[in-house]
């Protein structure tokens, strides 16, 4: 069987001794930058994408991906012990998971997520091998228009998840496709917004960009109140779950699971509204709803499971359409670019160790995160006493490294400090960067296809209706937008939001 | 009586989106915009910042209907250590050379903290320029000069 020999071509990628250790070193990063609170996934993989770009194409998404699902490890075990979610996705975790951890049960907490997410993290690896072929030949069928409308979709998703006002953050993808644009224009070679400046004439660099608006915003934000972070850390003992737990936890992780995989695909969808709806449905489905915030086992498995599904089958859009549906992935897209693979239904075709290498990775990076973080939780709390100001100069030093790294340019050194610049006072706004980073990177794969289809179609807009699988991702990107404006649903959003916050 | 609220935090963002858009709006219309059929250069980023401009405007009219709170603190001392860090970086790093470069960076970056005491800071610039060029220019061999030509004697 097909799936059989392509899945057992990945493992044999992902299992050479070289990306085990690569797998090994992103999980590991991964984790470590989930339990340090103030820095996300996003900005980790920004800052550590320069220094991935010196390996071999699959060593480096291998460690890249592995940071992104440390990076929801580690954020649980911050959630569980000191109720302070290292990374969004968890913070539904820190509702129940901490009230446990009270209770003098955060042993089994950590290992109820850890159990979770395994679970969930196995059968979204699997998912993502199935859907891959069929998704990949339907994409072989896309032409520009199709294209086109299916950034469409991906864009309009992203500010559905957006926090805050719709406007701002339609507002921030247009930004975001026009600093897309900065460079030379790929049909007639006219350099467009450089300013004159001849190093930006190849484009503004995404890795300097996505350190400035995610990284550098992120520990100026940081920066504004400091206060001293208190470690008031419940005792870990007892980390196996009981007989009884397991039991109460089977059908959570199940639930979460299913929910985790069907939201991850989605373009736009990915970890936190996973693990927001899971927490809700358990809610609901729970027969003692009143355990809900005082412990309940349910609410850290459904959510942690969902969270970790979702993060999963995020890699789906990305593999087989090269539509990244969240930041992380729009980050993964970036380090494809400059690895120089263009991203898209072709990788699976003409890189097939690539891409089962990448899948097969994600199942061995969950297998470690188990092994691993269970027995390294010690080492990881002691992490959480480190005073904040001591690692934003060793963050600083080594995203200049890095992105200097990337072409020797000077320039992309001082676009850092300007997006660093940008991208806070953007945040001080209340604007979302997320949108912003997806629409550059979309910015001039939305153009070129919008131009070739329009020349294709010679100049007849209608074409991006006529073509039914154009006009059905249309209509997708519409309805979002229609359901993101209705006042129930605005109303809805804010609400969940809110709680996140 | 209730007062007319504007959300300076909302206007002043509608503002800079209308001015952002204004600016690409103008450099697109100096390149060629070509038809619909064939675009030039200019024709995506113009219709871009038009509806850049035209979000900042309703950004800019809903600020005065709704109060959504206070700018909050503002990170001026650490804009003005953390921003500085990567330009001197890119100043210095072909003069100086990698290590003194990325040890003054790490230095300046220290003190955007209240809390960080001047040795403290200087041990800690010298122990990441350490490890950095341990890692980074011996063991991946990236090809940066580690004293540049301004240090040689």
């Amino acid at each position: 069987m097909d799936l059989v020999s392509n899945l057992a071509l990945g493992f044999a990628t992902a299992a050479s001794p070289a990306n085990l250790l690569f797998c090994l070193i992103g999980v590991l990063l991964g984790t470590l930058i989930g339990v340090l609170p103030g820095i996300g996934a996003t900005a980790t993989i920004a800052m550590l994408l320069p220094i991935t770009f010196q390996l071999e194409p699959v060593s480096s998404l291998i460690m890249l991906a592995g940071i992104y699902y440390g990076a929801q490890y580690g954020g649980s075990t911050t959630a569980i012990l000191i109720n302070m979610p290292g990374e969004s996705s968890s913070a539904v975790t820190a509702i129940d998971g901490y009230q446990m951890a009270r209770k003098g049960r955060a042993g089994a907490a950590l290992s109820i997520a850890a159990l979770g997410s395994f679970f969930a993290g196995t059968v979204s690896t699997f998912l993502v091998a199935i859907f891959a072929i069929p998704l990949t030949a339907l994409a072989l069928q896309f032409g520009a228009a199709e294209y086109f409308s299916l950034m469409i979709v991906g864009l309009v998703s992203s500010i559905a998840l957006a926090h805050g006002s719709i406007v701002k953050a339609l507002a921030m993808v247009s930004l975001g496709l026009l600093l897309g644009l900065v460079g030379t224009d790929i049909y007639t070679g006219t350099p467009r917004f450089t300013l004159g400046i001849r190093e930006y004439a190849d484009g503004l660099n995404f890795v300097a960009v996505a350190v400035g608006v995610f990284g550098v915003a992120e520990i100026l934000r940081n920066l504004e109140g400091e206060k001293t972070r208190s470690v008031l850390m419940a005792k870990v003992s007892g980390l196996w779950p009981t007989r009884d737990d397991f039991r109460r936890m089977v059908a959570p992780v199940l639930r979460g699971t299913a929910i985790g995989s069907a939201l991850g695909i989605l373009p736009g969808g990915g970890a936190i509204l996973a693990a927001f709806a899971s927490y809700t449905v358990e809610k609901r489905m729970s027969a003692t709803p009143q355990e809900f915030g005082k412990g309940a086992i349910a609410g850290v498995a459904g959510p942690e499971s969902a969270n970790n599904a979702g993060a999963q089958t995020s890699f789906i859009p990305l593999l087989t359409l090269g539509i990244p549906a969240n930041p992380v992935m729009a980050l993964m897209v970036g380090a494809m670019i400059i690895q120089g693979i263009v991203p898209g239904p072709n990788v699976a075709v003409e890189q097939p160790a690539l891409f089962w290498g990448i899948i097969a990775s994600m199942w061995i990076g969950n297998l470690m995160l188990v092994v691993l973080n269970l027995p390294l939780i010690g080492l990881w709390v002691k992490l959480l006493t480190i005073p904040y100001y001591v690692l934003f100069p060793i963050i600083m030093a080594f995203c200049s490294i890095g992105v200097y790294s990337v072409n020797s340019n000077v320039y992309d050194l001082y676009a850092v400090a300007f997006f660093g610049l940008a991208g806070y006072l953007l945040v001080k706004l209340r604007c979302e960067p997320a949108p912003l980073l997806l629409g550059f990177v979309l910015g001039p794969l939305l153009e070129e296809n919008l131009r070739r289809a329009m020349i294709l179609s010679r100049g007849d807009p209608t074409t991006f209706v006529t073509r039914p699988i154009s006009a059905i991702l249309l209509l997708i990107a519409l309805a979002v937008l229609v359901v993101v404006f209705l006042p129930s649903v605005k109303a809805k959003r804010e609400e969940v939001f809110q709680e996140e916050d | 009586m209730k007062s007319l609220a504007v959300d300076t935090t909302n206007a002043l963002c509608g503002a800079i989106f209308i001015a952002l858009g204004a600016f690409f709006a103008y450099q697109s219309f100096e390149l060629e915009l070509g038809t619909a059929l064939r675009m030039g250069p200019g024709y995506f980023p113009f219709v871009l910042a038009l509806i850049l401009m035209l979000l900042g405007i309703v950004i800019l009219i809903q600020s005065v209907r709704t109060d959504s709170g206070p700018l909050g603190p503002i990170a001026l001392r650490g804009m003005l250590f953390i921003l500085p860090a990567p330009i001197f970086f890119g100043l210095t790093v072909r003069g100086l050379g990698f290590a003194p470069a990325l040890f003054f960076s790490a230095l300046i970056a220290a003190f955007a903290s209240t809390r960080m005491r001047p040795l403290m800071g200087i041990i800690l610039a010298a122990a990441v320029t350490v490890f950095s060029v341990v890692v980074f220019s011996y063991a991946l061999g990236l090809p940066f000069e580690r004293f540049g030509p301004w240090v040689r004697f």
